[in-house]
């Protein structure tokens, strides 16, 4: 099963030709993604070869769609380009848009969330300045290295790319369903609470870990959401204990402003929905191993 | 990157919305001179990025050039919170019948923006969301529709402006509405709003906050940035475009790639500090997904010029980051800095090309370097080795 992205998903690229989307393709394609095409208007009706493929480059998502019958697409278009692919994307009534690319203006991400919204979500978004997904042994949409943790029993959802992979690497021994990185920014399409619903509703997960850091509240809604509907065991950490109010630590997202939004809160909240918080992703993957073992 | 005050009426006026005249002075004698240029009564105001500018001082009226100079004076070398006082706002004293308050801003929650606004301005909007909530009236715009004079006439009668200026107000709100989406703003508030005896409404004060992702499509917004209040190490690090950022009563000084992971490891730091006498980490620097060695070497040259620093801890989880090349540019960057280099450095390394990675540091056998496994055991040893170099830890 796994969540969002499997083994049948057909994945395209926008910005396949591009020096990103080539190096990454050739990734996912090594760890067995099966990409179908790719997707860049200046160079429709052409073809690249990469990692010993022949991939067809489109002039659209919507015409790729339809020679390819893709559902995946994973976005590695540049800033300023960014918002039409999303909205090319959603246009075509994609399944999945994984979006990759960083630094991405807020009005931007505002503006094709609300367009997503607007034609009815029929597109699930990941990111904006995402790893992207991974669901170990089946597909690899995204930048996750596919080669630090196996297919297993945990799910995995994060807003860092690189807790992803500490996390990933911490319980590799167990493996996972999915790994999914959402984005540090202020405007993210799938969140923390879609992921954990999916997740309690695959067979295939049997516990979770959940990685927040500060700023916003998403990770306060997410245990309330944990409390309600979760009935699987839920570990979590939260990074950003030290940081310094007003301060912008790298991710646009990762902001405290007052009293919300701090490490603590999220913690609090966590514990209070029952949810067992690491202090360090050690201390979480220890937790995360009681757990799988008592199961 | 937030703006002074001066800089958001600026923008103001340049999107058409009404601002008092002002001159922006960084001594006294260009203040009575902004004085005496705008004629009559002015108020002489601090420009500094925090609020409670009033309450500590920073804001006072004069009722002449030499008031003015006097005031000026007085208000300039103020230490708000934290902030020197450089430049002072002059602008005409205007009389006021009312404040009320507006603001723009990114609504995260519901991943959407949201007006927010109030007949009841002046005071902070933190005291006014707690203590009056029905007083703040919460509009979500959409980002597509945004907001025409419709929309900011719902929003004005939602936050109970007076009738009497309701439709002035809307036109304001319009070309503020305008100022945030023109300037990739995340942030846009006018505390207080004014209405004047002539019932005109007014920005009396301004707060912007800009989007740093959209400096690609305003070129302009660079000339916004201050390098004097920059902490030189911050300002040295952006030059070499790194996220930087110093924190203060710090002796860890940290390198990691990816934001969580820096997070994750300041923390780490701070907890293993706990076990030797305080040390805590100096600052937060992030070397990014595609790290190279020049990346490194940079990163280096700004941490161990650092002198809270008392060692350092290179935390790299190697994603699309080779673990080899973050080696290489850790032994070229010692290299390079040479004597310069005095402080001893804890790396852990892990995933993509880790064995390599560790196989160059060990060939490099460089004697202030040491591995660790693990990233607590590397935190640790930081902590342990900052407490021993250190003499101002836990102070």
């Amino acid at each position: 099963m796994a969540i969002f992205l499997n083994e049948q998903s057909k994945v395209i690229v926008q910005g396949l030709t591009g020096a990103e989307g080539t190096k990454h393709a050739t990734k996912m394609l090594a760890a067995g993604t099966n990409i179908v095409g790719g997707v860049n208007a200046r160079k429709a009706g052409t073809s690249v070869t990469i990692g010993g493929k022949d991939l067809a480059v489109f002039g659209s998502v919507e015409e790729a769609m339809k020679e390819t019958g893709a559902d995946v697409s994973v976005v590695f278009v540049p800033p300023a380009f960014a918002k039409g692919a999303v909205v090319e994307a959603i246009d075509a009534a994609i399944g999945l848009a994984v979006v990759i690319t960083e630094g991405i203006p807020v009005h931007d991400s505002a503006w094709f969330w609300a367009h997503a919204v607007a034609n009815g979500n029929r597109t699930r978004i990941i990111g904006p300045n995402c790893p992207g997904i991974i669901s170990p042994g089946k597909s690899n949409a995204g930048i996750i290295p596919a080669d630090i943790a196996g297919a297993g029993k945990i799910g995995l959802v994060s807003k860092s790319g690189t807790l992803t992979y500490q996390m990933m690497y911490e319980l590799r021994d167990i493996g996972f369903s999915t790994a999914i990185g959402i984005g540090g920014d202020p405007v993210i399409g799938t969140t923390h609470i879609d992921a954990l619903e999916a997740f309690e509703a695959d067979p295939e997960t049997a516990a979770i870990v959940m990685i927040g850091e500060i700023g916003g509240d998403a990770e306060e809604r997410a245990a309330d959401f944990v409390k309600a509907n979760v009935t699987k065991p839920v570990v979590g950490y939260v990074a950003g204990f030290t940081a310094p109010e007003g301060k912008t630590m790298g991710h646009a997202g990762a902001i405290v402003s007052g009293s919300a939004g701090t490490a603590q809160a999220k913690k609090d909240a966590l514990e209070g929905a029952g949810v067992r918080v690491g202090r360090t992703p050690s201390e979480t993957a220890t937790l995360m191993r009681e757990i799988v073992a008592s199961l | 990157m937030d703006l002074y005050e001066y800089q958001a009426k600026d923008l103001f006026a340049a999107h058409g919305v009404p601002v008092l005249p002002g001159r922006t002075v960084e001594t006294p004698e260009a203040a009575a001179a902004a004085a005496r240029e705008l004629g009559g009564a002015v108020v002489v105001k601090a420009q500094v990025k925090t609020g409670g500018r009033g309450k500590a001082g920073g804001v006072k009226l004069a009722s002449s050039p030499e008031e003015t100079q006097e005031k000026a004076a007085a208000i300039l070398g103020l230490d708000i919170k934290g902030h020197i006082v450089h430049r002072v706002l002059i602008t005409e004293a205007s009389d006021i019948a009312e404040e009320y308050y507006f603001s723009f801003l990114l609504d995260r929650s519901n991943r959407t923006f949201l007006a927010m606004c109030s007949a009841e301005g002046g005071m902070e909007i933190e005291q006014l969301a707690v203590e009056r909530p029905d007083a703040l009236a919460r509009i979500p715009v959409d980002a597509i529709i945004g907001v025409d004079k419709a929309k900011a006439a719902e929003i004005v009668a939602a936050g109970k402006i007076p009738a009497a200026v309701a439709d002035q107000a809307a036109d304001v709100i319009v070309k503020l509405w305008e100022t945030f989406v023109g300037e990739d703003a995340t942030l846009v508030e006018v505390n207080p709003l004014v209405r004047d005896p002539q019932d005109r409404v007014i920005a009396l004060d301004g707060k912007v906050t800009l989007d740093g992702n959209a400096d690609f499509r305003h070129p302009g917004h660079a000339d916004l940035v201050d390098e004097r209040t920059e902490n030189p190490l911050e300002a040295k690090a952006k030059a070499k475009n790194l996220n930087y950022v110093k924190l203060e009563d710090g002796q860890v000084g940290i390198i990691g790639n990816g934001a969580g992971l820096v997070m994750s490891t300041l923390d780490v730091v701070a907890y293993a500090g706990e076990k030797h006498g305080g040390v805590k980490p100096a600052n937060f620097l992030d070397i990014g997904g595609g790290a190279s060695a020049k990346v490194m070497a940079d990163g280096l040259d700004v941490i161990l010029h650092d002198p809270d620093v008392k060692s350092v801890f290179v935390n790299v989880f190697g994603g699309i980051t080779a673990c080899d090349a973050v080696a290489t540019g850790i032994v070229e960057a010692l290299k390079i800095l040479g004597d310069e280099a005095s402080k001893p450095l804890v790396v852990r390394l892990d995933g993509n090309n880790v064995a390599e990675g560790r196989r160059i540091l060990d060939a490099a056998n460089h004697p202030l370097v040491t591995q660790a496994d693990t990233m607590d055991d590397a935190a640790d040893k930081a902590a342990e080795l900052a407490a021993k170099t250190g003499t101002t830890a836990g102070a």
